[in-house]
């Protein structure tokens, strides 16, 4: 054997096998048995948006009237949207917390040194944390015809994947932070001056006409306020819709603007994946 | 089995060849060039052959052109305080990291061309547990089975050949958090090991562990050589553990000091090593050095000599300053000697400077 010659014993069957299908697999099911076997995390999931929705909507039912609308009084169902947006958001910092703690300890070290591709990784993830958030989000969304939404069976379909769409961005947008992350510490400061102010200027909180000029203009470039708008369409698909959805943007331009945003944000936490740690 | 090459190095290393080895060309890409096996003249295999490795972060050095190789089946041991480059260089095998220049291949595959390619070859087990407490010992295996793609009754049955080996097989249902440390530790070897690689990464395997899983845990890794013929690279800081390796490699600052066999590296002290006590090291140092005409090193408030017949040596210094000598201790060099007398510190002195 010359020196020149590079030589390398041949595979052994194991090495040869690729992964990556099995490996978003397992990485998906993964986020979902942690979660299930978390009593707190189930408890709180459900329970949380369900107080966050009563309490605020409730108590702000009376002196919120939307512009455009008749009457005061509709608060509660005019938040209803928003508290799925609430429950995706509140899903995807969960997940983007756990990513940093998986860091910390040694189980993502585990799976950065498997012979699985970045992308399958961050596939993985982020769909167990769409999962997850969907999972969450059609439970709400089930309360929507009792009460007092007209949702149809398109409209529940079409908000499903809506969410689906949504969940996976805001997942996505959780890795990119994460994977920068050294600290859970760090993270708060992120979530408070970056995920909820994105949720509140996303007309999930108040709507984009009664907001001062330059807070519409950042709720109008905020990709969250297409997919809170589009999930405010879709549970009036098929009847009237009543005036401050009327104002918002159109089904179509905002369920594509919503899949623009996962797709991008997606790439970004390939990105950050692959470029971490050199 | 029939040997592969014989070792040049001058120790002897207790080798096996692990592999019956059907030679077939690389698979992957090309390395960009070739690196002559240091170990074995005339060929570039070798478990692990590292050229001129070197890593900056920022402005701090943490491995400056360090270079060794490590044969198949071999047993090799990075001993070093914290801070001294073993942490660093294993990040850099286990291709988490790329290093600042220099190359490093693993079975003949750059790591640095072909991570993906690398990582198939090789089982890792990190200091921090990797291992799911969340999830049971049997879903901790399978998930990590799935990622290097082995499904179904294959890998159930490895699963359980692997719990088998390291002896939980009784706990296989058994959330990982309800384990103690060293049974959480097995998990990890067993995970490590699942994919049966040829090459196993431990990083301070047994850090944490009573003395008694240490011994236990150190009893796996030498039956995975004698059985299996598995290569296993570990950065340690505890002299037992470097004592159980074939080869020791001595990390200083970012250097690879010295690599030897422990009785080697023991027998390059020289002599017996005898240590002096007093509650005046300089004064006592310069004594002897008039009296007996050399020179007693002066290590964390202690006098070292190493010469031969350190016995004769004990009396005479017993005889000629009883008032200054505290206590002397005379000795066979121990692993701690020769890492005294390669970096001229004590391991866990550079171990306080570090941390």
């Amino acid at each position: 054997m010359s020196q020149a010659q590079v030589e390398r014993v041949s595979l052994t069957p194991v090495e040869q096998r690729t992964s990556n299908f099995g490996s978003v697999t397992t990485l998906w099911w993964r986020e979902i048995i942690r979660f299930l076997r978390q009593r707190s995390r189930v408890t709180g999931a459900f329970a949380q948006p369900l107080v966050f929705w009563l309490l605020l909507g409730g108590g702000l039912n009376q002196s919120f009237q939307a512009p455009g609308a008749v009457e005061a009084g509709n608060y509660i169902s005019y938040f209803f949207p928003g508290v799925i947006a609430m429950v995706l958001l509140f899903t995807a910092i969960f997940a983007t917390i756990a990513v940093v703690e998986d860091r910390q300890g040694g189980f993502l070290q585990g799976v950065l040194v498997a012979p699985v591709s970045r992308f399958s990784i961050v596939l993985g993830q982020a769909l167990g944390c769409t999962t997850l958030a969907v999972g969450q989000g059609v439970l709400f969304l089930l309360l929507a015809p009792l009460v007092g939404f007209p949702l149809s069976a398109l409209g529940a379909l079409i908000g499903v994947v809506v969410m689906i769409l949504v969940g996976f961005g805001l997942a996505s947008l959780g890795l990119v932070i994460a994977w920068r992350m050294d600290s859970t510490q760090g993270f708060h400061a992120i979530m408070n001056l970056l995920l909820l102010p994105m949720w509140m200027l996303s007309g999930a909180f108040f709507p984009a006409g009664g907001a001062s000029s330059w807070l519409s203009w950042i709720m109008a470039i905020n990709p969250l306020t297409y997919g809170v708008a589009a999930l405010r369409r879709s549970l009036y698909v098929g009847a009237t819709v009543p005036p401050e959805v009327a104002v918002l943007p159109e089904m179509a331009v905002s369920i594509l603007v919503t899949a623009v945003f996962a797709a991008v944000m997606f790439a970004a936490a390939v990105r950050t994946v692959s470029t971490s740690g050199e | 089995m029939p040997r592969l090459h014989e070792p040049r190095t001058s120790c002897q290393l207790p080798y096996r060849v692990p592999y019956p080895v059907p030679l077939t060309p690389y698979p992957g890409p090309r390395p960009l060039y070739p690196v002559p096996c240091t170990l074995y003249p005339g060929s570039v295999l070798s478990a692990i052959q590292i050229d001129r490795l070197s890593h900056r972060y920022g402005e701090r050095t943490a491995l400056d052109e360090v270079s060794f190789s490590v044969a198949p089946g071999e047993i090799f041991g990075l001993l070093g305080p914290n801070g001294s480059g073993k942490t660093t260089m294993f990040r850099i095998l286990s291709t988490l990291m790329r290093p600042t220049s220099g190359r490093a291949e693993i079975f003949g595959v750059d790591i640095g061309v072909d991570p993906g390619l690398a990582r198939r070859s090789f089982g890792v087990v990190f200091q921090r547990p990797s291992v799911d407490p969340k999830l049971s010992v049997d879903e901790n295996l399978t998930h990590h089975g799935r990622l290097y793609g082995m499904r179904g009754s294959e890998l159930a049955q490895r699963c359980r050949e692997m719990l088998d080996r390291v002896g939980l097989a009784d706990r296989a249902s058994d959330r990982v958090e309800t384990l103690s440390g060293g049974l959480q530790r097995r998990v990890e070897l067993a995970k490590g090991l699942l994919h049966s690689p040829r090459l196993l990464l431990l990083d301070e395997p047994s850090t944490g562990l009573d003395p008694g899983a240490r011994r236990e845990f150190n009893r796996h890794l030498l039956d995975l050589r004698d059985r299996d013929g598995v290569t296993i690279v570990l950065t340690t800081h505890y002299m037992e553990e470097a004592e159980r390796c074939d080869r020791v490699g001595i990390m200083d600052e970012g250097r690879l000091a010295r690599v030897d066999t422990p009785l080697a590296l023991k027998e390059s002290v020289g002599g017996d090593v005898v240590v002096v006590h007093s509650e005046d090291c300089a004064a006592l140092g310069e004594k002897i050095r008039q009296r007996f005409g050399f020179d007693a090193a002066e290590v964390d408030g202690t006098l070292r000599i190493e010469q031969e017949r350190g016995h004769e040596l004990v009396r005479d210094l017993v005889e000629a300053f009883p008032d200054e000598i505290r206590t002397v201790t005379f000795g066979k060099p121990t692993l701690e000697d020769a890492f005294i007398h390669v970096t001229g510190r004590r391991l866990w002195e550079s171990v306080e400077e570090a941390a």
